[in-house]
């Protein structure tokens, strides 16, 4: 467990140290939800209308932004071969390193949620329900992203094939995050959409780090 | 303690070596020779766990490889940095270590730092250093990190001559004490005794 919160805590420093990485997801997420109501001009019932589909698919698109750089470093300096050889398990190192990617690139889109919703007439219930649908779904976009960063770890091109490998994956936590969202607006019940969004996350916890390390492993060889 | 047998190894349709035996028993050192692309760093690798072999058996205190045991019991420090340019000479150190489930102060890091001969440098970030400088910030995990089996691939590379002696001197006092080393290099090593490997 301490060599888990080593690795949070090394990521961390290290994101840092160097602020424009992590910034660039932030602001890219802060600038695509801003284009849609300056483009769209002053309709609130449409605003109110996609709101939920366009901030979730800009979360989906920040967090993809910072995902090739999840292990390209550590595997390029070699230090991912240490912690490979490590005797603490390399699973634990793995979802410290997804920990720290959620804490840098997940945990500030949720933060900024609330304030971005208000431009597109959404109220105060709804951006609760939003902000607590991002809070379920970002932890699965990382988890989920970790698997296939590792799978693309080391490939020329390994950017575009991971926005293709991984943004599939995305479409069940979009349908539900945002799914969420509109049900609320529409008055219905969102019991069942925020289950089924947190059963996700249960199952990825559990599972993605396992798979992360496999596909790790067979990088490095 | 360790115990290879029967080791082979391809890359691609390339045979690289086949049946790679030796033993290592406490205080002796193994010397792996051969000329560029024989397949020394394959068979360094292989060793410590990073790629499987084609055949053989790794044997480390009577069980087979990869154990928790052994990689307990082993360090390995291969061409890359492995090192954070981002981070300080300190913290890189103590970070590894704490990664590895090893708590280091920083006494004892500071102390391995100057042992190193990287004393006033120990708060720079890496990225100011200079490559032998990086390889010593590197070498300073021999000293915090406790380990039988030292596995050291090309570890002499870029280092000065006072810094060639220095590390002749740590794996001859880690061999002293009980230890375990195996060594890749090009040039005669500062280190006395030693078995020889021939790819």
């Amino acid at each position: 467990m301490n060599a888990l919160l080593a690795t949070v805590r090394r990521d961390i420093l290290l994101a840092l140290r160097r602020k424009s990485e992590v910034l660039t997801a932030v602001f890219f997420f802060v600038i695509v939800t801003s284009l849609f109501p300056l483009g769209i001009g002053p309709e609130p019932a449409l605003l109110k209308k996609i709101a939920p589909g366009i901030l979730w698919v800009a979360a989906l698109l920040a967090t993809l932004l910072g995902l090739p750089r999840l292990f390209a470093a550590d595997h390029v300096d070699g230090t991912l071969e240490q912690m490979a050889l490590s005797p603490s398990p390399l699973g634990l190192l793995v979802a410290g390193k997804i920990l720290a990617h959620w804490l840098l690139c997940g945990l500030p889109l949720v933060l900024l949620a609330p304030v971005l919703g208000l431009q597109f007439d959404l109220d105060a219930s709804a951006l609760g329900i939003l902000t607590l649908a991002l809070l379920l779904g970002t932890p699965l976009l990382s988890l989920i992203g970790a698997i296939g960063a590792a799978l693309t770890l080391g490939v020329r091109g390994g950017g575009v094939l991971l926005a293709l490998l991984v943004l599939p994956l995305y479409i069940p936590a979009l349908i539900f995050g945002a799914g969420a969202v509109e049900a609320h607006i529409a008055g219905l019940d969102i019991g069942g959409h925020l289950s089924l969004l947190a059963a996700m996350l249960v199952l990825a916890a559990f599972f993605a780090p396992w798979a992360t390390t496999a596909a790790l492993r067979v990088a490095l060889e | 303690m360790l115990k290879v047998s029967g080791l082979a190894c391809s890359r691609g349709e390339r045979r690289l070596f086949t049946d790679v035996g030796f033993s290592l028993e406490t205080g002796e050192w193994l010397h792996v020779q051969g000329s560029n692309g024989a397949g020394k760093t394959s068979l360094m690798r292989l060793l410590v766990g990073l790629s499987p072999a084609d055949a053989g058996e790794i044997n480390w205190r009577g069980e087979p490889t990869p154990s928790l045991e052994f990689r307990r019991d082993l360090i390995y420090l291969g061409h890359h940095a492995a090192v954070k340019e981002d981070l300080t000479p300190l913290e890189n150190l103590r970070l590894a270590a704490a990664l590895d489930g090893i708590a280091v102060d920083e006494r004892a890091a500071l102390a391995a730092l100057i042992r190193l001969g990287l004393r006033g440098r120990e708060d720079l970030p890496v990225r100011v250093l200079s490559a032998g400088q990086k390889r010593r910030v590197l070498l300073a995990r021999l000293l915090t990190r406790p380990a039988v089996l030292w596995v050291l691939d090309e570890a002499f590379n870029a280092l000065d001559v006072g810094a060639v002696q220095l590390l002749g001197e740590l794996i001859a006092e880690h061999l002293a004490a009980g230890g375990m080393a195996i060594l890749t290099s090009h040039q005669p090593l500062p280190v006395p005794g030693g078995k020889a490997l021939v790819l």
